[in-house]
């Protein structure tokens, strides 16, 4: 097919294309909702969205499967980045760039560039962007506590909170430092989200577009669409003959699990193991899958710091201390310092939490009127557990029973290194499940991360305030 | 103190007596409750499960509970209580689900003796029916109630409360079937415990989680909830339909509500994060707690009134690892330090003041005033209550009004309209605004403005010279010494301030002179120090007695109340005001009283240029930076003074000569007020020159604020309500333009006429070339 592009290219103007297929490397172009079909209330949604920020980023368009959800994350976001808060404007995107350097290799440029544009249009100014070195003192000091959020939370201390609060000239207050740390978990866990669902850089972003004139050895735009697509489907369709016991046998467990609860009565030591040995295995998890690399703009190598690169986050052998999650809660405890301090957003965090883990359409892959809580809530407190938040009243045993192997592998590669998710990894857990189904484990494997992280700040800052 | 603890000791073992003491705990502790007889207390939290026995002047560790070479999950308590009714009985709800009840008559070490597994999840509370000793309530997170019977191995009913957590049940006290169930989703529901199918009521409590619940131990009806919303309510559930009655508004999320024995209106809360004290409040006065404990140092977590008839002694387990009993009478009253007095100006500047009379009437000789005076008294009784525990506090609202005639602020409406502040060269302005104050008689000011334009002008110049004072008429004008002028400025400040001196006596006389009481406090409990103890000691007695006497009912009402005695009103005594009438003006309004000093200064700016002429002539090449200092000063007396006005107006007419001089925030400061005192004014166009001439950032953004254009959409003519260029309900785009017919995200204009437009852009080159419009409808447009 000859393709009428030739011909922008002999006129000598550089029409950037998309570089990938839609908004996801992951999820083919086809399934995903097209802006065009769906129903009113996303429609309203995505609308809302394109006319607040004037675009309609990749992110929303894949969370679009969840519209509840979508509607309560653009909220929050919106509250957290334009509205009346104790942190200027351009700190709040500043803050989002500063998540980059929790990367090992850092190719995320999707939020980064995002976020470097809006910095710049507030008005924010461009010396930052040479690194952390050129922001004020303040927003270095917080660079500290950014590394330590997205890697170990459990070490914050006191001590770091105080550091920040009792800095001479360039303290922090406790409203800001919590909007700032909201800010940080925020995108921490939002990085998770976009590698996790293999989100595509927006096309006016670097890394987004190419300039090349699409030739017959690089396929066409206008061929994609078919080709690919296709060989997808022959791709599921053949993996769904391999395993299509998958789903049935996850579900008899679930019914399983449901039925012998009662039955055997694991002893406490034997409750307590269970979830040492969860823990550390998902210490042990670790991704084998090789690195993609993709050229970025490069902001990084002013991010870097070569004393505290993510190798010393290796967790192998560590000792991750046992957080009790009834000691501190979200529903009590977090929610009122939130709130106490930075008005009405502790309600807004409380209801995208909520939405998130009571999110449910009843359904299994091809099944219906299935009750998922259980599974739902095993990934809430396996990811809660890597990051040593103990459940009493629950029984570790059972997210060995429901996730599998290849499954931890992707939730752990997700939250602990996130830009190291592949295609591969994404495809190779719960074959048959439908691709909204994925993206709804990535909306719980990005809300749980994120509260994880919150409750160890607020538990710090509350130590610190008693 | 001492009295007291003689009288309980005296009146047998069965009173409860002791003193404000605490101990240390091994571990935070979740919740205590005690025995029947007030003598133990269990402490239960996750890692501490023990029985204190609470003596006269300490805390004795009876019992732990926690046995074992590894204590399971089933000890890590999320709740305890102890039997009403059995000794020996107790249950704890454990974070792992589990209900445990507990035999302390059992001969081994391990006192565990029933253990229920039903629930899935966290169990956040149990509670012990009142009067039946084997029935136990409890819970959980899993949104499910159990009700077991202590003599089965299982429940014996499930209550499902159809939506999230159960954060905690209480038994009706009165009601034997009844319970209240309160919800993390806000909600209430009551129970008969018969009918497990369905509740008997529901309403919505509270916005967000209702962590507690307790039911009135007197009145059928009364249940206190507290929620995460920072609110106690007490809810009357006699009616049909459930009616707040009383509402508490914390400080912080309420994590335990608990009524005061014996007396009616109380309850005490404690707070689930950032505040660490134990409130009681007076339901009827919600706006300030009864008495505080500030003991703890961390959150309070439990909290119980050590006996059921005893409203001296509360008992508090805290995250900070301790165990304390409060004496009632110990707590801090933070009514005793509260302020009672307000102040506020009325639509005509009147200002009204209320003040505690004990703080009014300390003069005795108090000065009436003459016939035809312009302050007058209000009266205003307050019906005495018996029941009432504050003492009462009886305030003195004294109102004054402002003379229109003296107080009238036309100068600085003229002033404000007359002066230039920019656009011409600085002299001018100088001689301008200095005129201006001088047609408005105020000579100081005046004179102000030309010693500034003879600081900084240039001395050469001579076009300055046609200068309005005397000393304008030297010829080399930088000739002051440095030292006269601060002298002078000096001996005007000491004279207003001698005038200040003569000022407070007036205004003591004003304000004792229109002193009105009502002497309602006829009647004292336990409010402040002397008098309360004593009665305080009193009504222990009694309940004492009644204990002793084996009397079941306590008495009905509690509240001891003396006698009602009135006294009666005083007489105003009435005397001539000594004070002269301008001056009690000034004291009345001192905001407005910016003026005064000008009147009253003409001497020393008459001696001022005295000493400038007879000083010789110096060197007139003063670098201006010299004076920076001096007109600082003249900049800050202004603006002590309370005239802002010319204050401001020297900032912006000296510009960059003095700006670097006066920090940012000062500055900030007298900006907001001059325009905020113009706005007031109406003196909108004065005001905006203002912002838009000065020279902080703060400043200037105030015209950038609100500035929110509200438009209609030009389709279906409703309002778009949430952003400009795409409508909400019909769905189109409302602002195209009529050039390129793109939607217009910037700037977009448009003709008023047949309201077409577009881009800034393509109308103007549109326009270059044709006149009518764009959009092809014919109208000539026209644009200014």
């Amino acid at each position: 097919m000859v393709c009428q592009c030739k011909y922008d290219a002999e006129i000598g103007i550089r029409i950037p294309r998309p570089l990938g297929q839609g908004p996801s490397r992951f999820i083919p172009e086809t399934k995903i909702l097209q802006v065009s079909k769906v129903d009113s209330k996303t429609q309203v949604i995505f609308e809302d969205t394109f006319s607040t920020l004037g675009r309609l980023d990749n992110i929303s368009l894949v969370m679009g499967f969840h519209p509840q959800y979508l509607e309560s994350f653009l909220k929050t976001q919106h509250y957290l980045l334009q509205m009346d808060g104790p942190l200027p404007l351009d700190h709040r995107h500043y803050i989002g760039i500063m998540y980059r350097d929790t990367l090992e290799s850092r190719h995320c440029s999707y939020l980064v560039n995002l976020h470097v544009d809006d910095f710049l249009q507030v008005g924010g100014n461009p010396k930052w962007l040479n690194g952390l070195e050129g922001a004020p003192q303040k927003l270095q000091s917080l660079g500290e506590l950014n590394k330590i959020l997205a890697h170990r939370p459990w070490l914050i201390t006191k001590e770091h909170i105080e550091h920040l609060l009792k800095a001479e000239d360039h303290s922090w207050s406790l409203a800001e430092l919590i909007h700032a740390v909201v800010l940080l978990t925020h995108y921490h866990s939002l990085a998770s989200f976009t590698f996790g669902c293999g989100i595509n850089p927006e096309i006016h972003c670097e890394g987004g577009h190419t300039f090349r004139p699409p030739s017959v050895s690089n396929y066409c735009v206008c061929d994609l669409a078919n080709g690919n697509s296709s060989l997808d489907e022959m791709q599921s369709n053949q993996l769904v003959t391999d395993t299509s016991c998958e789903v049935e046998a996850l579900m008899e467990k679930m019914k399983q699990l449901q039925e012998c609860r009662d039955e055997e009565e694991a002893s406490q030591e034997e409750m307590a193991t269970r979830f040492e040995r969860e823990k550390t295995e998902s210490m042990l998890v670790a991704s084998t899958e090789e690195e993609e690399s993709a050229p970025t703009r490069d902001v990084s190598r002013h991010f870097e710091d070569p004393s505290y690169g993510y190798k010393d986050f290796s967790r192998r052998g560590e000792h991750v201390p046992t957080f009790r999650a009834q000691d501190y809660t979200w529903e009590d405890h977090g929610y009122s310092l939130v709130n106490r301090l930075y008005p009405d957003f502790g309600q807004l965090l409380d209801e995208k939490f909520q939405i998130a883990y009571n999110l449910t359409y009843n359904t299994m892959a091809m099944h219906r009127d299935v009750d998922t809580s259980m599974l739902r809530r095993a990934i809430w407190n396996y990811i809660h557990c890597m990051f040593g938040i103990r459940y009493d009243d629950y029984d570790y045993g059972e997210i060995n029973q429901l996730l599998d192997r290849s499954f931890k592998v992707y939730i752990k590669t997700m939250v602990c290194s996130p830009e190291k998710t592949t295609k591969r990894m994404y495809d190779s857990f719960w074959r048959q499940f439908e691709h909204s189904e994925k993206v709804h484990v990535n909306l719980l494997l990005m809300e749980a991360r994120m509260q994880a992280e919150l409750l160890y700040a607020l538990r710090a800052i509350t130590r610190y305030m008693t | 103190m001492e009295k007291m603890a003689r009288v309980t000791t005296a009146l047998g073992s069965n009173a409860v007596s002791g003193r404000t003491m605490f101990c240390h705990l091994d571990a935070p502790s979740n919740a205590i409750s005690v025995c029947r007889d007030a003598a133990q207390v269990v402490v239960a939290g996750r890692n501490i499960f023990k029985i204190y026995a609470i003596e006269e002047d300490q805390f004795v560790e009876k019992l732990n509970l926690r046995v074992g070479r590894k204590p399971s999950l089933n000890f890590s308590c999320a709740d305890v209580m102890w039997h009403q009714m059995d000794e020996n009985l107790l249950a704890t709800a454990a974070t792992n689900g589990a209900v445990v009840t507990w035999n302390l008559g059992k001969p081994c070490r391990n006192k565990q003796d029933q253990l229920f597994t039903e629930h899935k999840r966290t169990v956040n509370k149990v509670c012990f029916h009142p009067t039946e000793v084997y029935m136990l309530l409890s819970g959980s997170q899993d949104g499910y109630m159990k009700c077991f019977d202590l003599r089965k191995k299982e429940s014996v009913s499930t209550f499902s409360g159809q939506s999230e957590s159960v954060r905690d049940v209480q038994f009706s006290i009165r009601d034997y079937f009844t319970f209240a169930a309160s919800f993390e989703n806000g909600n209430v529901q009551l129970w008969d415990i018969r009918r497990p199918d369905r509740y008997e009521r529901m309403f919505t409590a509270h916005n967000g989680p209702v962590f507690c619940c307790d039911w009135h131990p007197d009145d059928r009806g009364w249940l206190a909830t507290g929620g995460r919303d920072k609110m106690v309510k007490v809810w009357d559930m006699t009616t049909n339909k459930a009616k707040e009655i009383y509402c508490v508004q914390t400080i912080a999320s309420v994590a335990r509500v608990k009524w005061r024995p014996e007396r009616k209106y109380h309850l005490a809360t404690c707070s689930m994060m950032v505040d660490h004290n134990i409130y009681v409040w007076d339901v009827r006065r919600p706006y300030i707690p009864f008495a505080t404990f500030e003991e703890h140092k961390d959150v309070t977590t439990g909290i119980v009134w050590r006996h059921l008839h005893d409203p001296g002694f509360l008992l508090s387990g805290s995250k900070d690892s301790t165990l304390y009993q409060h004496m009632f009478k110990d707590a801090t009253r933070p009514v005793d330090k509260a302020n009672p007095e307000g102040l506020c100006f009325g639509l005509f500047g009147d200002l009204a003041f209320a003040a505690k009379e004990s703080l009014m009437s300390g003069d005795s000789n108090r000065k009436p005033y003459g016939g035809g005076d312009r302050r007058y008294p209000i009266f205003f009784f307050k019906k005495p209550d018996p029941t009432e525990q504050f003492a009462n506090v009886s305030s003195v609202l004294n109102v004054y009004e402002t003379e229109m005639e003296n107080n009238r602020m036309d100068w600085f409406v003229k002033t404000a309209k007359l002066y230039l502040l920019s656009g011409k060269p600085f002299a001018e302005l100088c001689d301008h605004n200095a005129k201006v104050a001088k047609d408005l008689k105020r000579p100081q000011v005046s004179t102000t403005w030309t010693m500034l334009r003879i600081m900084y002008s240039d001395p050469g110049n001579p076009g300055v010279n046609h200068g309005i004072s005397k000393v304008g008429a030297i010829p080399v004008m930088n000739s002051f010494n440095m030292k006269d002028i601060t002298v002078g400025l000096g001996s005007e400040s000491r004279l207003d301030r001698s005038k200040g001196e003569n000022r407070p006596d007036n205004i003591h006389l004003d304000l004792t002179n229109s002193l009105m009481n009502n002497n309602d406090e006829n009647e004292e409990t336990e409010g402040s120090e002397g008098p309360a103890d004593y009665l305080f000691g009193e009504a222990d007695l009694d309940d004492d007695d009644l204990y002793t006497m084996e009397h079941d009912n306590p008495t009905e009402d509690a509240e001891y109340v003396l006698p009602q005695e009135a006294f009666p009103l005083r007489h105003e005594i009435v005397d001539n005001p000594s004070a002269p009438e301008h001056l009690q003006d000034k004291a009345d309004s001192p905001h407005v009283s910016g003026n005064e000093a000008e009147t009253v200064s003409l001497t020393p700016i008459e001696s001022f240029s005295l000493i400038s002429i007879a000083h010789p002539q110096y060197d007139s090449n003063l670098s201006p930076s010299f004076f920076s200092p001096v007109v600082h000063e003249i900049l800050q007396y202004y603006a002590e003074q309370g005239d802002v006005q010319m204050a401001v107006s020297m900032l912006i007419v000296l510009g960059d000569r003095i700006r670097k001089e006066i920090d940012e925030l000062t500055q900030e400061h007298l900006y907001t007020s001059y325009v905020d005192l113009l706005q007031r004014f109406e003196l909108w166009n004065v005001s905006n020159e203002v912002i838009k001439l000065s020279t902080c950032s703060a400043i200037n953004c105030l015209n950038q604020a609100s500035t929110t254009l509200h438009i209609n959409c030009s389709n279906c003519k409703r309002p778009m309500s949430n952003k400009g260029w795409i409508c909400d309900r019909c769905h189109q785009c409302a602002s195209i333009c009529a050039v390129c017919h793109h939607v217009v995200k910037g700037l977009f204009v448009w003709c008023q006429g047949c309201s077409h437009g577009g881009h800034l852009e393509h109308i103007m080159k549109w326009l270059r070339t044709k006149s009518q419009c764009p959009a092809g409808c014919g109208h000539l447009c026209e644009y200014t």
